[in-house]
C-alpha cells in the first residue's frame, strides 16, 4: 500500500514549486495516501494489451496556415505584469549575489 | 415574484415585440442582481457599465432590422472564461486583479451575436470542487435553500440562472461541473461532446476533459446557446470541423421507439433514496412517451473516480505551472526567483488546488508514471469502450447526476476520497468525451426545504441533436419544474 511520508510530500512540493507549511505537509501526506490507496484498485484491471487514451478526439495533427497575423501589442502583454522595466517583465535574482 | 422573462427565447420575443428594449431588460436584470446578491453571491464581478453599453448596441442593431436568437439578451459568464475588459480570476487569489488582454472564442461569438454580459460568476477555484466553497472569494448560496451549496464548480452560473439573476449562463464541465450544480438548482445544463466547443481563452484545468457548457432554464435555450458557440476554431486545434446543426430547430419529433439504457452501476449503495426515486420516475415518463428502457451495464464505471483524479490532476499540474508570479496575477515578491515561484504559488493557490497539483505531480513523477498515470490512461480506454458498446444497441442512457441532494454549507465530507466520490456519476461520460444533458427531475424534502434533484441523458459523440430531442420530449411531460420560481 502506498503511504506518502511528509518527506515525500516535501519532495513533490519542490517539484511543483510550492511552499507548504508544516501543517499542510502533514495533511497532504494523509490525504494523498488515502487517495492513492483508493487508486490501487486500478491494479486489478487487466490492461496488458490495452492502448492508453491521451485524447478521445479522432483528430490528429491539426494544422493551420502558417501566416503572420497581428498579436498582442507589447503594452497589452505587459499590462498585468507585477513588475516591469523598459518594456520587459522583471524577475528577481536568478543567481546568488546577482542584481 | 420575478416578472422578468426567464428564457432566451422569451426575452427575444419581448424585445422583438418592442415591449421592452435591451437597455430596459438589462437594467431590470441589474436591479434583480442588486436585490438578490446579498443572499446568493453568484457574481464575482458585475459589469453594469459594459452590459448597458452592449445593450445599447443591441438596441441599435434591432432598430436597424437585425434579429438573431441572442440579440440583446443578458447572460452571465463563469469566471473561468475570459471576457475582454472584465477581470478573470478563476476564483483564485493567484489571478486577483488580472484583466485578460483577449477574450475566449465563446465570448467573442456571443458578443458578435449581440448578447449582453452582465458579469462574471463564481466557481470553485480553477473549477476544482463541488460547491463553490473552494472559491477564494466566498461561497455561493443555493437559491432553493440558502444554507446549502449550489453545487460546483459552476455553482455561480447555476445559482444566477435559478435565482433569475441572468437569463442563461455559460459554465464549464471537466468532470461534471455544469451538470451537478444544474441538478442541485433545478436548471438544464449540457456538457457537449469533447471538441464541439472551442476552449480558446478558457482558463485550463484538465485539457483532455475541459468543455464549455450552456446552463439554462429550459432545453430550447440550451440548444440556442450551443448553436451560437459550437464549431471549429482555428485557435483551438481540438475542435471538430463538423458543421453545427440548427439544434434549436430540431427539438420536436418525440422519442417513440427510442431505446434507452439504464446503467445499473449508477445506482450506488449510498445513493439518497429520493434521487433513485426521481430517476425511476423519469424512466416511467420515458416509457409513457413510447420509449424502451432496459437495464444495461457499464462494467468499468467504478474505476472512473480514480482514473479521473489521476488524469485530471496530472493535466492540472502541468496547466497550472504557468502561474509564476512574473507575467500576471499575484506575486509574493520574494527576493530570489526560485523562492518567488514557490511562495507565490504556495500563497496564491487554495487548499484543494494545491492538493490536486501535488497528486498530479506525484502521478507524473519518475517511478510512478507507469503505475498511476499510464495505468489510468489505459483504464480510460476501457471506460470509453463501455460507452461504445452500449451505444451499439441504445440511443441514449438515463441516469442520476449526483448521488445526494445539495449539502449544507460547511458540511461537505471532510476526507478527500468521499468528496471525490460525489462526482462518480458524471466522471465516466467526461472521460469518454460523450455529451450529456442534465435536467430537472423533481424535488426531495429535507428538513422542510425542497431540494432539487436532476437526471442526465448521455448520448453518442457529436449527437447532441438526439439528446436535445430526448430532453425536450421529457421536459414537455414533466410538471414544469423548470418554470418554478425559487422561494
Amino acid at each position: 500500500m502506498p503511504k506518502l511520508t511528509p518527506e515525500e510530500v516535501q519532495h513533490i512540493a519542490e517539484l511543483a514549486k510550492l511552499t507548504l507549511t508544516p501543517e499542510e505537509i502533514e495533511r497532504y501526506a494523509a490525504d494523498l495516501s488515502a487517495i492513492l490507496e483508493y487508486a490501487q484498485q486500478l491494479q486489478q484491471v487487466e490492461t496488458d494489451h490495452i492502448p492508453p487514451t491521451a485524447s478521445v478526439l479522432p483528430l490528429r495533427n491539426v494544422m493551420r496556415a502558417d501566416e503572420p497575423r497581428p498579436g498582442l501589442e507589447p503594452e497589452e502583454a505587459l499590462a498585468n505584469a507585477p513588475e516591469r522595466e523598459d518594456g520587459y517583465f522583471k524577475v528577481h535574482a536568478v543567481l546568488e549575489g546577482s542584481q | 415574484m420575478n416578472s422578468l422573462p426567464q428564457t432566451i427565447h422569451a426575452s427575444r420575443q419581448l424585445l422583438r415585440s418592442g415591449a421592452m428594449t435591451s437597455v430596459e431588460l438589462t437594467e431590470a436584470y441589474l436591479e434583480r442582481i442588486a436585490q438578490k446578491e446579498p443572499e446568493i453571491h453568484a457574481y464575482l464581478h458585475v459589469a453594469a457599465e459594459q452590459a448597458l453599453a452592449q445593450a445599447h448596441l443591441a438596441d441599435e442593431r434591432m432598430a436597424a432590422g437585425q434579429d438573431t436568437p441572442l440579440l440583446g439578451v443578458p447572460l452571465g459568464i463563469k469566471d473561468i472564461i475570459t471576457v475582454r475588459g472584465m477581470p478573470a480570476t478563476a476564483a483564485s487569489r493567484i489571478l486577483e486583479g488580472f484583466i485578460p488582454p483577449y477574450e475566449a472564442t465563446v465570448s467573442r461569438k456571443l458578443r458578435e451575436q449581440g448578447a449582453v454580459f452582465l458579469g462574471k460568476l463564481n466557481t470553485d477555484e480553477f473549477a476544482m470542487g463541488w460547491s463553490t466553497e473552494n472559491s477564494a472569494y466566498g461561497v455561493t448560496h443555493n437559491p432553493w435553500a440558502l444554507d446549502r451549496v449550489p453545487g460546483g464548480s459552476s455553482g455561480g452560473p447555476a445559482a444566477a440562472v435559478a435565482a433569475g439573476e441572468a437569463v442563461a449562463a455559460l459554465g464549464t464541465d471537466t468532470g461534471g461541473s455544469v451538470r451537478q450544480p444544474a441538478s442541485w438548482t433545478n436548471i438544464v445544463a449540457l456538457r457537449p461532446t469533447y471538441g464541439r466547443i472551442s476552449r480558446y481563452g478558457v482558463i485550463a484545468f484538465a485539457s483532455s476533459l475541459d468543455q464549455v457548457g450552456p446552463m439554462t432554464r429550459d432545453v430550447r435555450d440550451a440548444a440556442i446557446l450551443l448553436e451560437a458557440i459550437a464549431g471549429h476554431d482555428p485557435k483551438d486545434s481540438t475542435t471538430f470541423p463538423d458543421p453545427v446543426p440548427p439544434y434549436s430547430q430540431m427539438l420536436a419529433g418525440g422519442i417513440q421507439g427510442m431505446r434507452f439504457g439504464l446503467p445499473r452501476e449508477y445506482f450506488t449503495a449510498d445513493m439518497h433514496p429520493g434521487v433513485q426515486a426521481a430517476t425511476l420516475h423519469a424512466v416511467d415518463r420515458l416509457r409513457a412517451l413510447g420509449a424502451i428502457v432496459e437495464e444495461v451495464s457499464l462494467p468499468h464505471t467504478d474505476y472512473g473516480m480514480p482514473v479521473y483524479y489521476l488524469i485530471a490532476t496530472a493535466e492540472a499540474s502541468a496547466n497550472l505551472a504557468r502561474y509564476d508570479g512574473v507575467r500576471y496575477g499575484y506575486s509574493a515578491q520574494a527576493p530570489d526567483l526560485q523562492e518567488n515561484y514557490k511562495l507565490t504559488r504556495g500563497q496564491g493557490f487554495g487548499e484543494e488546488v494545491k492538493r490536486r497539483i501535488l497528486l498530479g505531480t506525484y502521478a507524473l513523477s519518475a517511478g510512478y508514471y507507469d503505475a498511476y498515470y499510464l495505468k489510468a490512461q489505459k483504464v480510460r480506454t476501457l471506460i470509453r469502450a463501455d460507452f461504445d458498446a452500449v451505444f451499439q444497441q441504445y440511443d441514449a442512457l438515463i441516469a442520476p447526476v449526483a448521488p445526494i441532494p445539495p449539502f449544507r454549507i460547511g458540511e461537505a465530507p471532510t476526507d478527500p476520497v468521499s468528496l471525490y466520490l460525489l462526482d462518480v456519476l458524471t466522471l465516466p461520460s467526461a472521460l469518454a468525451g460523450v455529451p450529456a444533458i442534465a435536467m430537472p427531475a423533481g424535488f426531495v424534502e429535507e428538513d422542510g426545504a425542497q431540494l432539487p434533484v436532476g437526471i442526465q441523458f448521455i448520448g453518442r459523440p457529436l449527437d447532441e441533436t438526439t439528446l436535445f430531442r430526448i430532453a425536450y420530449a421529457y421536459e414537455q411531460v414533466t410538471t414544469d419544474f423548470h418554470l418554478e420560481d425559487t422561494p
